[in-house]
């Protein structure tokens, strides 16, 4: 029980990323292979940002009177990587338009059959 | 988790932006999916093995919130300690976004706007003047228009609070610049494209996403020609505090302009391909 309640934020983590991940692999649709990349990022979000938090400690802004600040390094790292995701995301989208152009499907298999009857 | 940086950028792209885009993508490429069966039971065994061996190796982890976890013995305290006297503000997010880890954050400004140029040359921007159709049928709906009118000035104006009060309280280039675009797209939204650019131009979005890299490199720069290191603001006054005080104000102004301009452009080319889709239908 102890155990759960200190380590529960590694199982959320690893939940939201195996859901990230199984549909990555799982689904044809390229759209949908996309959120799955973007679930599996959130997960890591969630992760760096969990091992940054010290009990009773403060949200870091330095403040009079308050000694225990949590790690804000883990917070720096994340709040640009969440940008500079969505910058991939929308560059990944982009693609996904270029490739419905081209080949007329988003499907995986459609578009490898396609590829090998070139 | 005392995050209140971070929550506030997730709060920002996760509402503003990234739904619209993957809205927009869905518009573009059909909504309908072809049913492909037999992949799931491998897949799922694949990633209950996987998951399972990830939880065991969590076991071995500190507890959450351990004071004296790796990750928080190792530069943090230094910087939680130190930063008063050698940054002189408050938010310990900022002085390590901009200046401990300023060369970190070039990079990461370097790949927004890099991804921004892709969606550009993936996705051409049209030169705007035809007369093409609002992308949605928001143009309809009196109630929404009217409220989004109410709300974009206050939108603006917040994001140029969270961008210079962003050494004192949470906030910094990042968050101003998606909730700053987050704005512009929701004009975008209800107006339509061709509106939108005419109030802010591709072409000086292009010049300003530009500009908010160089403006970041050139504080480098500067501070090498006064004999510092590569984004070492301490050389640019008489007083190193001041002198970083200078540098992170005018590097979180290049962030968020790039940022803010990176954003509404690639909004810009989602929703002029919709625009075009519109019009080769009919």
């Amino acid at each position: 029980m102890t155990l759960l309640l200190s380590h529960y934020n590694y199982w959320v983590v690893v939940t939201l990323m195996m859901i990230g991940f199984f549909i990555v692999i799982a689904q044809g649709n390229l759209v949908k292979k996309l959120v799955g990349l973007n679930i599996f990022q959130t997960s890591v979000f969630i992760l760096y940002i969990s091992s940054g938090k010290v009990t009773g400690g403060s949200a870091p802004i330095l403040q009079d009177g308050i000694t225990s600040y949590s790690n804000p390094l883990p917070h720096v790292l994340i709040l640009t990587a969440i940008v500079v995701g969505i910058a991939t995301t929308a560059l990944g989208l982009a693609l996904v338009i270029r490739i419905k152009k081209a080949y007329g499907t988003i499907e995986e298999s459609e578009i490898q059959q396609r590829d090998h009857t070139c | 988790m005392d995050a209140v940086d971070v929550a506030f950028t997730e709060a920002a792209v996760g509402s503003g932006i990234s739904p619209l885009l993957m809205l927009l993508t869905v518009a573009l490429v059909g909504r309908k999916e072809k049913h492909n069966p037999g992949r799931s039971i491998p897949a799922l065994i694949l990633v209950t093995i996987t998951g399972a061996l990830l939880v065991i190796g969590t076991l071995s982890m500190p507890e959450f919130g351990f004071a004296d976890a790796p990750a928080n013995t190792h530069v943090s305290p230094r910087y939680i300690e130190q930063s008063a006297d050698e940054i002189g503000i408050p938010n310990i997010v900022t002085s390590v976004l901009a200046s401990y880890r300023g060369f970190d954050t070039f990079g990461e400004v370097a790949v927004v706007f890099t991804a921004g140029i892709g969606v550009l040359t993936l996705l051409t921007l049209k030169p705007s003047g035809s007369q093409s159709p609002v992308i949605s049928g928001a143009h309809q709906h009196k109630i929404l228009r009217i409220v989004s009118k109410i709300l974009i000035p206050p939108i603006l104006l917040f994001a140029l609070y969270v961008q210079f009060h962003g050494e004192y309280g949470p906030g910094g280039g990042f968050q101003a610049g998606v909730i700053f675009a987050a704005g512009i797209i929701l004009y975008t939204i209800f107006f339509g494209v061709d509106l939108a650019r005419q109030v802010v131009s591709s072409a000086l979005l292009k010049i300003l996403a530009a500009f908010g890299v160089l403006l970041y490199g050139s504080v480098g720069l500067v501070s090498m020609l006064h004999g510092g290191d590569f984004l070492d603001y301490s050389v640019l006054a008489e007083n190193p505090v001041t002198g970083q005080h200078i540098g992170i104000i005018i590097i979180e102004l290049g962030v968020g302009i790039t940022v803010a301009a990176v954003m509404t452009m690639i909004f810009y080319c989602f929703a002029s391909q919709v625009n075009n889709s519109a019009e080769t239908k009919e």
